[in-house]
């Protein structure tokens, strides 16, 4: 097991190393000089200069890269060019609203995917299960912004019973009911991604059904529904684990529109924003941090995942 | 002809879904071919007079706040619908297939290739997809480059598990033994084999590329405003929801059909295929 960690853990590192090249890289291969194109045209000569020494891009490029990942380690990701304020605390200020959306969304997910699935694989062949897997399908093919807008018109600007847009933190007044906010925004961003989830939990669950073991429990004279949980489900919910790694990409990916569309105060709009307003230095930190969090994340599961099934070997 | 007719009915025998789906599919390419005589309208005729029209009357699905048909505009914005499609699909098999089935050929060079795809996938796709559009810049073709890039990793990793075990297969090693070269088992043995897997993958990135091309429209970081594809007609119509809800319903069931007939048809194709690859695609 301690090997097994110490190889997951190194090849983690090795590919946020990689990945923060990439990041770093990025500033320089946008066309034309990025100082200009932040500061439009009618910067002085000046204010050229000193952004210019503020982004350290006087050094030579190596240099550069090793000042900034250095930064970063610190926990210094540099300057917002727009807000004039440190990067990391841009971040922060939209940290409650994503980390809420995603939990919220999370409980959506687990919650109607998991519970669904088992019974589409229960009911392998019914129409009920047919109708089931049909609507996974469905759902999985609507874009998250369109089931947003819906959302919005009905239970928002039709029967008023959710706020359309925006989220006071929970910490102001309102405290917590001020979560009522992420509703509508949660569902409509876990649509396709509790589909998928449903979709592997019975496939996992029909999988796991065929193994010898769910036969002899069956032959023991075990009540079905007892092989159905104890038997089939603690094993097919492996395979479903492993998926939430990928889940929480999504998730992240598609909360940058679902937080356009509700708008609210998030790290997913900060991007879209960032990018409009051309504001480098903070598209760069955000997705150094997604990045991070989303190597940490499946790091966690593949560990979990292997004390799980310690029949999980090392590739 | 007769073959096909006959193969076409069992289709619609035997998963009556599946054939609605590629029916619909055939007509996003008829409008897309025909759009100039299908379409009523130009898909930029203003009319203010006749602005956000409820459907009916002289317009099938109403008009919006400029008074431009919205069937017209659906229409047309099939072709862009296509365009993204076959050229995601295009660029992700083109780049992916040779990543993947090089990687399989060649360990050495395939633990590199891999490694860079593994980097690629630590991205969150829409994150990458907006990345490279801050660097190449808005526009059709660079949504198509942007979105091209997220399915090449899958492509590559699926065609490079789906290589290793042909490499591995009987006829492979005796095609190899007789003195076979390698361009003449990959061209031979290899991506024949192939062609059912990058059939699955093509059908579930083209309709993924749908659902990326339409949330780029949405963020206005996709095709220019004034083109009409259904992602942007989506955007326009965010602010006159309440005033006219119709506007949000057509574009957006037409990227849900195109989508959701993709996927019918790529499940379909699955569910036909060789069994030990089955696994492989389409998660």
């Amino acid at each position: 097991m301690g090997r097994y960690i110490l190889h997951r853990t190194g090849a983690a590192i090795a590919t946020l190393i990689a990945a923060s090249i990439i990041i770093f890289a990025f500033i320089h291969l946008i066309p034309g000089d990025p100082v200009y194109v932040m500061l439009g045209d009618g910067a002085t000569p000046d204010q050229v200069a000193a952004l210019r020494q503020r982004l350290g891009l006087d050094e030579p490029v190596i240099a550069q890269y090793f000042i900034w990942a250095g930064n970063a380690l610190q926990g210094d990701l540099g300057q917002s060019v727009f807000f004039d304020t440190p990067v990391t605390q841009v971040i922060a200020e939209g940290a409650e609203t994503s980390i809420l959306l995603a939990l919220i969304t999370m409980v959506w997910i687990v919650g109607f995917g998991i519970p669904v699935g088992v019974l589409a694989a229960v009911r392998q062949g019914r129409w009920i299960d047919q109708g089931l897997s049909g609507l996974a399908m469905l759902l999985a093919s609507v874009p998250t912004f369109w089931v947003g807008l819906y959302l919005i018109l009905i239970f928002a600007a039709g029967l008023g019973w959710f706020p359309s847009s925006g989220y006071p933190s929970i910490f102001e007044e309102g405290g917590l009911s001020n979560l009522r906010y992420l509703v509508l925004p949660s569902l409509a961003l876990a649509a396709p991604n509790a589909a998928l989830i449903l979709r592997l939990t019975r496939a996992s669950m029909l999988d796991v059904s065929r193994e010898d073991y769910v036969r002899t429990a069956r032959a023991k004279g075990i009540r079905p529904s007892r092989v159905v949980v104890r038997h089939i489900l603690r094993n097919a919910l492996l395979a479903v684990v492993s998926a939430f790694g990928f889940t929480f990409a999504a998730l992240i990916s598609e909360a940058v529109v679902t937080e356009t569309v509700f708008a609210l105060p998030g790290v997913g709009r900060t991007v879209v924003q960032s990018i409009l307003r051309r504001d480098y230095p903070v598209i760069q930190g955000v997705i150094l941090i997604i990045v991070c969090l989303y190597l940490v994340i499946n790091l966690l599961v593949d560990l979990s995942y292997r004390m799980l099934d310690p029949r999980v070997e090392l590739e | 002809m007769i073959e096909t007719i006959r193969s076409s009915t069992r289709l619609i025998a035997a998963r009556p879904l599946v054939a609605i789906g590629a029916a619909f599919l055939t007509l996003i390419v008829t409008f897309a071919i025909f759009a100039p005589w299908i379409a009523p309208f130009g898909p930029d005729a203003i009319d203010p007079v006749n602005r956000l029209l409820p459907p009916g009357g002289g317009h099938l699905m109403g008009t919006d706040h400029f008074g431009r048909d919205t069937f017209s505009r659906v229409v047309y914005g099939s072709r862009l619908a296509l365009l993204i499609g076959v050229g995601v699909v295009v660029f992700a098999l083109g780049t992916g297939v040779p990543i993947g089935v090089l990687s399989a050929l060649y360990p050495k060079l395939g633990r590199v290739l891999m490694r860079m795809v593994d980097v690629l996938m630590s991205f969150p796709s829409l994150l990458l997809a907006l990345g490279l559009i801050v660097i190449l810049g808005q526009g059709v073709f660079n949504a198509i480059l942007a979105i091209g890039l997220i399915y090449l990793t899958t492509t590559a990793r699926i065609v490079y598990g789906v290589a290793l075990r042909l490499r591995a297969e009987p006829y492979v090693e005796a095609a190899r033994s007789m003195g076979a070269g390698t361009w003449w088992v990959v061209t031979r043995h290899i991506l024949p084999n192939m062609i059912s897997p990058l059939m699955v993958q093509a059908s579930f990135v083209f309709a993924f590329a749908q659902l990326g091309a339409a949330a780029l429209d949405f963020l206005g970081l996709g095709a220019p405003p004034d083109v009409p594809s259904w992602g942007n007609m989506l955007a326009e119509s965010r602010i006159y929801i309440t005033r006219a809800s119709w506007l949000l319903l057509w574009p957006g069931l037409m990227i849900v059909l195109t989508a959701f007939s993709l996927n019918l048809v790529g499940d379909w194709l699955r569910d036909r295929m060789d069994p030990r690859f089955r696994e492989m695609v389409g998660k």
